[in-house]
Parts: structure tokens; C-alpha cells; sequence
């Protein structure tokens, strides 16, 4: 973690990493509102509060911030799509979601966010809300995630105590309330149309686009739905101005961002430092590989961006930079695996979670994983032959683009990085395979190609 | 011939329009559409599972996958083509013209085809299966899956008739779409999630739908399977005809699927502009009548011993010949019921006529009025679906449902009204007594549907509905106001069972400038109208009372003037009267079920006591048990004819099954006139028609509305009584429903229904028995509470265990006594 004694914002260029969204998380009882109040809490709203909303969707398209959850959406170009206005779609309530639905293998980044700083959320969310003109937002967390829940439930009602929510906020004349929702453990339910549709009760699949939720999203009403990251560097927006904000990271990825290692290296945890910045700038960070035993590959954003390998070292991990490169920005989740791992049995893994979590909404996505997943463990029980690997290729190409959300896209994901870069190792649990029979000692070889362990 | 030297792409698009290009093939399609409908226009079919042109766009099983390109930018993935719709500049290429497009498609097939088990030789819808035929004509030639399927336990009874078979369900949802947008009866839903999704219902909820079988019906495969049906026929040995409902008014198109002269299943046609594809259970499965033990093959005549024994054609003709010679002089009635087609009914009023020499013929076998047919002589006969369609009722603002429980006794028209609220906001009221499941789900929804629908329930006491709608005005303003302008009253036939009701709803209509429509229960009721077969009217609407309506009728029959009898006769419960009373030599009776008549004993007594008694009927019954002679008569299956549904309209059917040995009313009718020496000229449907078609409509001054004061209602007076409320429910004890176990598993469950305050008053106990009684016996049902006013039960009328007017002898608005 990083320990900077920065004890406010200024508007020079700051330090490659220099803290902003964790800058609070090492105080102690940062989560606290009185602790967070004296760390400059709730400043950036009151300054939020002095100007027209359309300025502050202005402030925040200047800023160049992009969505948090994966796809990296311009945020300010998002709140411009909420119809505002006396009639029409304008006329109907507006809604902020935030979506917590934090639930991707090795994405670890929101729940340490809600733990360490729930306020900061919250000051986001006002702003955000005053600034779309929304009455009401939900945050909808993950429910296995008990703690968060706690935490963020407790800083609403210390919230609404010190009037920073509830009617006539600061003497404003604006009202929010703040609902905190708990899902019920569906991976689908991080979509964002499924989350609404769990958000109003029904079973969480995700919904026909067009309409979108700028217009119709949640009751069928204009909706901004926001990952925790996004809403929760929207204080650090208003305080610090869009130049500012612009001076870290990259020209279209501007801004700090919340990295989280995880996996094989000395030190794991939340890193947070500019976009753009490299694994091999993180690994410094976090002490280097674990026990010195070299990298073999890694995901540079969550199980569902396609894989990199020691190659990609010097890959600037912005939105841009991992496209570039083969893969997907997402989540920043770095899972880092070293020498001893086999490749297709974390591919089965992760396949496994797609399978246990695909909706069922939609063929391509329910059938494909089900399929894959056969295939895979038929392989990792030496029971897969070199026309399996074509197989899980044609069928991952069957499923990607074709299945109805981007779950099914990210279910290929793993599968075809994997075959990309090492196909030998999946070619060799073939040739393992004894000829013309079935090897019955397959399980029990299982744990050994784990390696995992280590 | 036109010599345009335009080049053809400078043509203009249409109004409302865009232009797009479709395989390579330009064309113009109405803004909105969906690429998939725009391609079957131009025949080319993409295949599809979950898309259903009546249901919204899922979008779920991603078959219908096409390439597009938009300004020119082809898109980076498919896209759904039973989700987009065109836009201008629009470029399409399906499977015929992109490679991408057809592996998207044979990929997506293969991947439903992992899961599907290869029992298609066993499946019902092998033959019929779009799964089936779409994997021949756009899948792989094999699959490259060699893992484990996924299996269920089957088959999984979702209700008694219905029948899941889950390894089989490819998961397209047009189910539960079904079920939630159409019948608006959710009971099946989603379960689990990935590979373990499924239908299901929830435990110990059935999927008690009166629409269940339609969800049978679009399953694309064999996933939802018939009990009556299942594992009986191949598709490819049936043989089908096309047919229509006889259940009810509303003249479903039906489908009828025969196999060596067996009636094996029916399906709903597709008629838009009637009941689109869907039909009510009832229609679909209440067809063993045809085949059950007391179906009538054989004339039978009562011997000297007081036997009915079979005989012949000649014979049996010549005995009832006589009977009703000898009987003319003391007079014949005929009794005509609620189910004749267009052209047996018109044999009917011309047999009364002509052999009978009477007016006192009635088609009403049901609680009936002297309002009533003042009601049909001026708002209802010689009006057709120019006047009121299901598209108008569709297209109204506001709907009035007066003595009318639609999805009860005009289900078709319930789904309109469905439809209606939930696309255009259409605003439908009910004056009844109880927010029923009707009322709830034909409530504009928005948010809640609990206000919309008390708002949507206009309560009377029964017997105060006249009063009520008197004075709708202060008691619902709102409704009035809703009504103005282009509002649409239906009146179903249980308006003559509340005296001045008939008169208040046709003086509501007047005020408000309202379409005023007649929806009756039974199929033939409204041809009968029509067809003359009423005490009042003559062939074409045409009053008896009018000399010169006489005079026409007289001409086209080639009787002399003057023959035809000037005075109306008597309805259905005078007759019955008179014969109990010895005033009536004989009665012709036409499929009536004493039961369904407004004093069962009445009639009962009357049949006995009247001295020479005909019967036509399909089966035996408690008319063919007092019969001197019984002559079967056709099915619908087996003859040709044609009903006139609620809208007036004419809906034509021909013989689904070998018609030899069997025949229709009108021909036994013509026959027996000419033993009679009467000419009826009906020998066949088709002549009949002919001639009531050459007859045309009447066009002289219209018979005076109907002019009833308001009755006023009987109200509880002494401890332990209450007021009546009844009417049927769409699956009951009704005689054309027998022998289906799997279809009357499905009913609602008969209950006796009032408010808690009364049931604490009475000393009911919800959930434990309740008992209605009268001098004349008692319905002891479970009770339930609902929403009725003070002092009201309710009782369902001819269920399993409450025949009310079998039983009690009261009918709706009547007192009883009650009692845990």
C-alpha cells in the first residue's frame, strides 16, 4: 500500500504515485465520518453545491475520468445523456445507481474502497446525484460482501445524521436518500441492465439496449449507473479541477486508478498509481514476484481480459495501451502467475466460474461455457485430444460477439488468450493421453499440474 | 404499361418509411419494423426460436443473427435480427449472403443442439419442430460434442394438462412471455441460472392458466408436450382442417387435427383480426364429447313400454311426424338452445313457422327477459363488426364490462381487452361484485396494480347494477367521462337476469356517445338473432309484430299472404310454464340442458308433463331421458355450417370428419317437415345459408328500445341470509367439456367467496366449509374471502359441487341462506 503523509490536494503535478483515492485509507478510522471531515470530507460538496449542476457535467467531461467498471465509458459524456427539462423524459425522476457488484476473479478494488473510505463513495454520490439531478441512487453491493455492506449502511446513516443526506442538504435545497442494497450472489447482476432488473426485484438477466438506462433504466426512468471507482474520484474531481486530474495518466485515460495485484508476487494489494502505468512498475511496488520465481503470465484487468505474458511487462495499462496490446483495460485486476502454474487448468478455472455464473439468458453464453468447460476438464484428465483445442477455438469464436451481454465475450476470454500464447501446453496434456483408452488415473494427477499452492 | 425512364433508386421512399438493402436487394419497410420481419417479406426466412411476432422482442436465443452495416460502417459483431429494426441506408446480409452471418448461425444451432436430447423418433413435435427443421436447414452437419448432455427427470406436470420435458427446452421463453404479456398469468417462470436454467412453477402452484395451451402450441420444441395429446400421433398422420370455436361467442379460428376419423387435437388458427393465434383451453381441449358413451348415433323412439329404444331413420321421423300433427292444434314450442350455427338456427325459426305454425320459439336456454329481446331487436341483430370489431374494442379508450366476467365467458375478448390496457393504455371498467382476476389483470399497470384495479371495479349489489349504472354519473364520474367519446359497453347475457339493466346500459351508451356491444356466452346465440329463432324476431331482424316484415318473409317462403302467425310468441320460461300447466301439446327441443334454464324444476316438470316431446341433441340428457322421440344430430366435426360470434361476424367451417350417417339439425329438421308436409328447403348448411342471405336484413322502422325500470334489490332480512352473486366459470360441469380430466384439472377451484365482515356476520371461517342453502337443497364450498359488498356471497354456477340453479333454484341476485 502506499503511505504517503500528503495530507491535502494541490494542483501541482503530482508524484507518479502520489495517492488520491487511497490517500485517506491508511488513517486510522478513515471510515469514520468525523475522521473523514477532518481529512477534508464533504469539502468537495459543499464547493459542489455552490454551482449550476450542468457545470459540474461540464467539470467532469473536461476532466477526461472514464468509467472504473471495465469498459471505461467518458463519465461525463454519460451524465450529459440523462434527458434534464421539463417534459418528456426529462420530467420523470432521475436515478444514480452505483454499482458494487464487484465480483470478477481477481477484481478486488471496490470492497477495499468501501471498507477503508465509504464516505468518499458517498460524497460522490451526492455530487453525482446533484449534478444529474437524481433524488435517489442505490448502491448496489455484492452481498457476499458483508463487510462493505456494513461499512457503507453505517457511513449513510452517519451521513444522513450530519444532513449530508436526507432533505435540504447544506442548506441547498437539495434532497437525496441513499438506498444501500445487497445482491444476492449473481455475477450477471454486475451487468448493468441486470443489476437493475435485481434492483427492481425481478430475476437478474440483462435487458434488450436500446433503451438504454440514460433513458429508461431504472422504474423506467433516465439512470446513470456508475462504477464505486468512478463516483468516488468525482470528489477528488471537483476539489482538485479537471487540469488538474489531467496531469496524471494519459491524454485519453487521464487520472489515477486503483491497481490490485493479486497472485504470485511478494507484496499483494491495492496499488494505486496513474494510467498508463506498467507491470513492471507495479512489481517494483509490490516487491517483485513471489520467492523470485519468474512470471508466466497474467490478466491485466480481471479473468475476463484476454491474457499477457512476461512479454507484456512494458504494456502502459491504460485503456488504450492494453487494447493496443491485445487485451482489455477492465477491472485493473493484475492476477500474476508464475512459472509453476498451468495454464490450462487456470483456464478451466476460470472457465468453471463462467459456466457456475452464465445467466442462461442467451445461447451462445449458457451452451458455450457448459461446452468449454467439458472440454477443458476432459483435457486437464488427459482425456482431450489436438482436435479439442480446435474445438474450444471455434467454439469460443461461436460465442464471442454472438451472445447477448458481454459475459459471454469474457467467458472466451482466458480460453483463447491461453491457446494463443501457450498452446504447447495444451498440446502436451494431449500427447500425455495413453493411446486408445481412457486414463483412469486422471484425477488423481489433478492437484500435481495445480501448482498453485506454491 | 409505363415507360419511366427513372432509373429505379430514384424513387421516393414512402411515407413513413426507410430504405434499406437485404441481400443485396434493395427495399422500402415501415419505420419500426424488425430486420427479421422485413426479411420475410422478402421471403427470406432467418431462422429464429425466441422471436414470436405477437410477443416483444427477446432477443435471447440469438438464432436469427444477421450482418449489418450502418452509414456505410459494418457493425463489429451480428446482430440480432429479431431485436434491430431497419433504418435508412440500412445494409442486411443474412445467412444467404454473409459467411459471417451463417456461421453465427450454425454455431449458435450447434451449441442448442449440445443439450437437446436425439429423441426426436418419440418427440410429439418431431415433423412440426422448428428446432427440427431449422437444424436441417441451417445447422452443421454434425456435432462436434462428445461430452455429457445435460438431463432432468422427466416429464415435469406443470398442471394436468401440460407437460414439461425440461432436457428438451431450449430456453427461448416464449413461454413465459406468453404467460406474463398475453394471458397475464405468470404461474411459470425462470429458475436457477447457466445451464440449469429451466421453466418452473412454484410449489404448489400449478400452471392454473386458462391460456395454458397456447404456450404448448409456440414452444418451438418439444419441451411443452399436451397430457391429452402426448404420445398419440405423428404430425405427419394427421390431417388438418381448419375450424372454429364452438365453446364460446367469440369465433376463435381453430385448426383440427384428425387420424383415421378421430379428432386428435386442436390447435388455434390465426385470425388477426379475431383471436390473432391464441385460444382459450377450453377451445383447445374440450373435444371428447364427439367420442364419449353418451354421444347419440341412432334414432330412438319411446316405445309402449316406456322405453327409448333404437330405430330407424324412416320410423323415427314418421313418430315424431305424427306427434307434432296431432299436436299442432294444442300447440308446439320449440325450444332451440344457445349452440345451433347460423343455418340450424334459421331451420329452426322456419320450422317453428312453417310446421309448427307458431312464433313460440326460443333460442334463450339460459335466464332470459322480455328487456332483453327488446335489447337485441334494437342495439343488437343486423349490426356486424363494422360496427364493433375486436379491433374497435381494441382501439377504444375506455371499456364498460357490464354483466360480463370476459375471461370466464368470452376469453378471446378478455385477451383483447388485456391487450389493450397494457399497449394503449386503454381504460377497462367492470360492474360487478368482486375484483376478479380479470378486473386485476385487464388494470392499466403502472407500478402497482393494486388502485389501478379497485379503480377498474365498478361494485353493485347484485340486482343493483340498473340503478347503478343509472346513476353512474355521481356514483363513477370518471367512468363516464372515459366512456365519452369513442367508449365501447359490453353487455353480456347476464344482463337479463337484472331487471332494467339492459334499458340502463343502452341509455349509458346513448349518453355517452358509447359503442354498445352484446357479448353472449354460447356460440350460437348471437346467429339465432339473427336467424329469427327468438319469439320477436323473424329471419333478418324482422319484427313479427311488423305486417310489412311479415309480408316479406311470407313472399321469400312462397306463402300466402297472411299466413304467418302476427302475435309474438312466448319465450323459452312461458313456454315451459304453459307445458308444465298442460297449455302446450308438444315441445321441440334442441340441445337445451334443463339446468342451464332459470327454474330447472320448471322445465323438468314441463318436459314431463308435456304430451309429445322431440329431441335433437348429441347426446343423452335429462331432455332425451323425457324424450318420445330422440334424433342425433351432427357435431360440428362432422358438418359444414357457420356461427356468428359476439362481433356479428360470420366465421365458416367445413366437416373435419367423415360426415356420412350423421346429420345437422337442419337437415333432420327439413326431413321431418317434409313427413310433416312442409317444405323447409334446408336439406344442407349451404342451402340454408343461401336462402337467409336472399333474405336479407331488415330495413323497415327498428323495434322500440328496450324501456325497464330499475328493480329494486333484494337485500338480506333476516339473520343468515345473504344476496346471491353467480355466474359461470370458463371450465366447469359445462356438457361439452366432459371426458377431459387433463383440461378440468385446470379449473379454478369452486369457492364460495363474500367479504370478512360478512363471513363474521354469517359465522364463515375462510378456508372452512361454508353452506348456501334454499328450501330447495345446498352448495357447501370452501370460503374465500374477496372484495364483495356487505351481505353478498358468491357462488360459481354450474361447478364441480354448485349447480346453483340445479341445486338451489335461485339465480343471481336472489336471497339465500348461509352458514358455516
Amino acid at each position: 500500500m502506499t503511505n504517503s503523509d500528503r495530507s491535502g490536494l494541490d494542483t501541482s503535478t503530482p508524484d507518479p504515485i502520489t495517492p488520491v483515492l487511497t490517500r485517506r485509507w491508511l488513517s486510522p478510522r478513515a471510515w469514520d465520518i468525523d475522521v473523514y471531515e477532518q481529512l477534508e470530507g464533504y469539502a468537495a460538496l459543499r464547493y459542489a453545491l455552490t454551482g449550476h449542476p450542468d457545470q459540474l457535467i461540464e467539470l467532469v467531461k473536461a476532466s477526461g475520468l472514464r468509467g472504473r467498471g471495465g469498459a471505461g465509458f467518458p463519465t461525463g459524456m454519460k451524465w450529459g445523456f440523462i434527458p434534464q427539462g421539463p417534459t418528456g423524459a426529462g420530467a420523470k425522476p432521475k436515478y444514480l445507481v452505483v454499482n458494487a457488484d464487484e465480483g470478477e476473479p481477481g477484481t478486488c478494488k471496490d470492497i477495499p474502497t468501501m471498507m477503508a473510505d465509504p464516505h468518499s463513495l458517498i460524497e460522490g454520490c451526492i455530487i453525482t446525484c446533484y449534478a444529474i439531478r437524481a433524488n435517489f441512487c442505490a448502491i448496489y453491493i455484492r452481498g457476499e460482501a458483508l463487510h462493505p455492506l456494513r461499512r457503507v449502511r453505517y457511513a449513510v446513516e452517519q451521513a444522513y445524521a450530519k444532513g449530508y443526506l436526507g432533505r435540504d442538504i447544506l442548506g441547498s435545497g437539495f434532497d437525496l436518500d441513499i438506498v444501500v442494497h445487497a445482491g444476492a450472489g449473481a455475477y450477471i447482476c454486475g451487468e448493468e441492465t441486470a443489476l437493475l432488473d435485481s434492483l427492481e426485484g425481478r430475476r437478474g438477466q440483462p435487458r434488450l439496449k436500446p433503451p438504454f438506462p440514460a433513458t429508461s433504466g431504472l422504474y423506467a426512468s433516465p439512470t446513470v449507473v456508475n462504477n464505486v471507482e468512478t463516483i468516488a474520484s468525482v470528489p477528488a474531481i471537483v476539489q482538485g479541477g479537471s487540469s488538474w486530474f489531467r496531469t496524471m495518466g494519459q491524454e485519453k485515460s487521464p487520472g489515477p486508478k486503483i491497481y490490485s495485484l493479486s497472485g504470485h508476487v511478494t507484496r499483494p494489494g491495492q496499488y494505486e498509481a496513474p494510467m498508463g502505468t506498467t507491470l513492471r512498475a507495479l512489481l517494483e511496488l509490490a516487491g517483485g514476484m513471489k520467492d523470485g520465481i519468474p512470471l508466466k503470465f497474467w490478466t491485466p484487468g480481471g479473468s475476463s481480459t484476454p491474457l499477457f505474458t512476461a512479454e507484456h511487462l512494458d504494456v502502459p495499462l491504460d485503456f488504450e495501451g492494453a487494447a493496443t496490446a491485445g487485451s482489455m483495460l477492465g477491472t485493473t485486476a493484475l492476477q500474476i502467475f508464475n512459472e509453476t502454474v498451468s495454464v490450462p487448468w487456470a483456464v478451466m478455472k476460470w472457465t468453471e466460474f463462467y459456466k457456475h455464473e452464465s445467466c442462461g439468458k442467451c445461447t451462445p453464453c449458457r451452451e458455450g461455457t457448459y461446452w468449454l468447460l467439458q472440454i477443458l476438464e476432459r483435457m486437464l484428465h488427459k482425456q482431450g485430444t489436438p482436435a479439442d483445442i480446435e474445438t474450444l477455438l471455434d467454439v469460443c469464436d461461436n460465442v464471442l460477439g454472438r451472445a447477448f451481454c458481454a459475459l459471454g465475450d469474457g467467458a472466451t476470454s482466458p480460453i483463447t488468450s491461453g491457446i494463443k500464447y501457450f498452446r504447447q501446453e495444451f498440446l502436451d496434456l494431449c500427447t500425455a493421453q495413453p493411446s486408445g483408452g481412457v486414463d483412469t488415473a486422471a484425477h488423481d494427477q489433478l492437484p500435481e499440474l495445480t501448482g498453485a499452492s506454491a | 404499361m409505363t415507360t419511366s425512364l427513372e432509373k429505379p433508386d430514384v424513387r421516393p421512399v414512402p411515407e413513413g418509411h426507410v430504405r434499406l438493402t437485404i441481400d443485396g436487394e434493395e427495399v422500402d419497410a415501415p419505420k419500426g419494423e424488425l430486420i427479421i420481419r422485413s426479411c420475410e417479406r422478402l421471403g427470406i426466412i432467418i431462422p429464429r426460436f425466441c422471436d414470436h411476432p405477437l410477443l416483444a422482442p427477446a432477443g435471447a436465443c440469438r438464432q436469427c443473427l444477421v450482418e449489418v452495416e450502418m452509414g456505410g460502417r459494418p457493425m463489429p459483431k451480428p446482430q440480432a435480427s429479431c431485436t434491430m429494426t431497419v433504418a435508412d441506408g440500412m445494409v442486411v446480409k443474412t445467412q444467404h449472403s454473409s459467411p459471417v452471418a451463417q456461421k453465427a448461425q450454425e454455431g449458435v444451432m450447434e451449441l442448442l443442439l449440445i443439450n437437446h436430447p436425439l429423441d426426436c423418433p418419440i418427440c410429439d413435435k418431431g415433423g412440426e419442430c422448428p428446432l427440427q427443421n431449422q437444424a436441417m436447414s441451417t445447422g452443421r452437419t454434425d456435432s462436434r460434442f462428445v461430452d455429457e448432455k445435460r438431463t432432468f427427470p422427466k416429464p415435469l406436470a406443470i398442471s394436468t394438462q401440460v407437460l414439461l420435458d425440461r432436457e428438451r427446452c431450449v430456453l427461448c421463453q416464449r413461454c413465459t412471455r406468453f404467460s406474463e404479456q398475453i394471458a397475464g398469468d405468470p404461474f411459470i417462470d425462470l429458475l436457477e441460472r447457466g445451464a440449469l436454467q429451466q421453466i418452473g412453477v412454484a410449489q404448489d402452484k400449478p400452471f392454473q392458466s386458462y391460456f395454458s395451451g397456447n404456450t404448448i402450441q409456440i414452444c418451438p420444441v418439444g419441451a411443452l408436450t399436451s397430457a391429452a395429446y402426448r404420445f398419440r400421433s405423428r404430425p405427419f398422420d394427421l390431417v388438418s382442417t381448419p375450424s372454429v370455436c364452438e365453446h364460446c361467442a367469440c369465433g376463435s379460428a381453430m385448426r383440427t387435427d384428425t387420424r383415421r376419423g378421430v379428432v386428435l387435437r386442436r390447435l388455434a388458427g390465426n385470425d388477426p383480426e379475431v383471436n390473432e393465434e391464441w385460444i382459450p383451453d377450453k377451445s383447445r381441449f374440450a373435444f371428447r364429447y364427439l367420442t364419449s358413451a353418451g354421444r347419440i348415433t341412432r334414432p330412438m323412439v319411446r316405445g309402449s313400454d316406456g322405453a327409448l329404444t333404437e330405430t330407424s331413420w324412416t320410423d323415427a321421423l314418421r313418430v315424431a311426424a305424427e306427434g307434432l300433427l296431432a299436436a299442432r292444434e294444442g300447440g308446439i314450442g320449440v325450444l332451440a338452445g344457445g349452440r345451433l350455427t347460423v343455418e340450424d338456427a334459421y331451420a329452426y325459426a322456419k320450422f317453428a313457422r312453417l310446421a309448427a305454425g307458431t312464433n313460440d320459439i326460443d333460442s334463450r336456454a339460459r335466464p332470459h327477459s322480455a328487456e332483453e329481446l327488446d335489447f337485441l331487436g334494437a342495439h343488437v341483430v343486423g349490426n356486424g363488426p363494422e360496427r364493433l370489431s375486436y379491433t374497435r374494442l381494441e382501439a377504444a379508450p375506455a371499456v364498460l364490462c357490464v354483466a360480463l366476467e370476459p375471461e370466464e365467458e368470452a376469453p378471446v375478448v378478455f385477451l383483447r381487452l388485456r391487450k389493450a390496457a397494457q399497449k394503449r393504455r386503454q381504460k377497462v371498467f367492470h360492474l360487478g361484485q368482486w375484483t376478479t382476476p380479470a378486473v386485476l389483470r385487464t388494470a392499466v399497470e403502472l407500478g402497482s396494480t393494486e388502485p389501478a384495479a379497485r379503480d377498474g371495479l365498478i361494485r353493485a349489489v347484485p340486482g343493483a347494477e340498473a340503478a347503478v349504472l343509472t346513476e353512474l354519473a355521481d356514483v363513477a364520474p370518471h367512468v363516464v367521462e372515459a366512456l365519452t367519446g369513442g367508449g365501447v359497453i359490453l353487455v353480456g347475457e347476464r344482463a337479463a337476469e337484472v331487471p332494467g339493466l339492459f334499458t340502463a346500459a343502452a341509455r349509458l351508451a346513448e349518453r355517452t356517445g358509447a359503442v354498445i356491444g352484446w357479448v353472449p356466452r354460447r356460440a350460437g346465440e348471437r346467429g339465432a338473432v339473427e336467424a329469427g329463432a327468438l319469439p320477436t324476431l323473424l329471419p333478418g331482424g324482422r319484427p313479427v309484430a311488423d305486417a310489412a316484415a311479415r309480408a316479406e318473409v311470407e313472399q321469400a317462403w312462397g306463402l300466402p299472404a297472411g299466413t304467418l302467425p302476427a302475435t309474438p310468441g312466448r319465450s323459452t320460461a312461458e313456454m315451459l310454464a304453459a307445458a308444465a300447466a298442460g297449455e302446450l301439446a308438444a315441445l321441440v327441443v334442441g340441445g337445451v340442458d334443463p339446468f342451464d334454464l332459470p327454474d330447472p324444476a320448471v322445465a323438468l316438470e314441463a318436459l314431463r308433463n308435456v304430451g309429445f316431446l322431440v329431441s335433437l341433441e348429441l347426446h343423452t340428457s335429462a331432455v332425451t331421458e323425457l324424450a318420445d322421440v330422440v334424433l342425433p344430430v351432427a357435431p360440428d366435426a362432422q358438418r359444414s355450417g357457420s356461427y356468428l360470434n359476439w362481433e356479428g361476424r360470420r366465421v365458416r367451417f367445413g366437416p373435419a370428419l367423415d360426415a356420412s350417417g350423421v346429420l345437422p339439425d337442419c337437415r333432420v329438421l327439413d326431413t321431418l317437415a317434409v313427413e310433416m308436409d312442409v317444405d323447409l328447403f334446408t336439406q344442407t348448411p349451404a342451402a340454408a345459408a343461401n336462402e337467409l342471405e336472399r333474405l336479407g336484413r331488415h330495413v323497415g322502422v327498428a323495434p322500440p328500445a328496450p324501456s325497464v325500470d330499475p328493480a329494486e334489490p333484494l337485500r338480506p332480512r333476516f339473520f343468515g341470509q345473504a344476496v346471491l352473486a353467480t355466474w359461470r366459470q370458463l371450465l366447469d360441469e359445462s356438457s361439452l367439456a366432459v371426458d377431459e380430466p387433463a383440461l378440468a384439472g385446470t379449473a379454478r377451484p369452486a369457492q364460495l367467496r363474500c367479504n370478512p365482515a360478512t363471513a363474521q356476520r354469517l359465522g364463515l371461517v375462510a378456508g372452512a366449509p361454508g353452506t348456501v342453502r334454499t328450501e330447495r337443497g345446498t352448495i357447501t364450498l370452501p370460503v374465500v374471502f374477496a372484495d364483495l359488498p356487505d351481505g353478498v356471497v358468491w357462488l360459481p354456477a354450474n361447478s364441480p359441487g354448485s349447480q346453483v340453479r340445479g341445486t338451489l333454484g335461485v339465480g343471481h341476485g336472489d336471497l339465500v341462506g348461509v352458514s358455516a
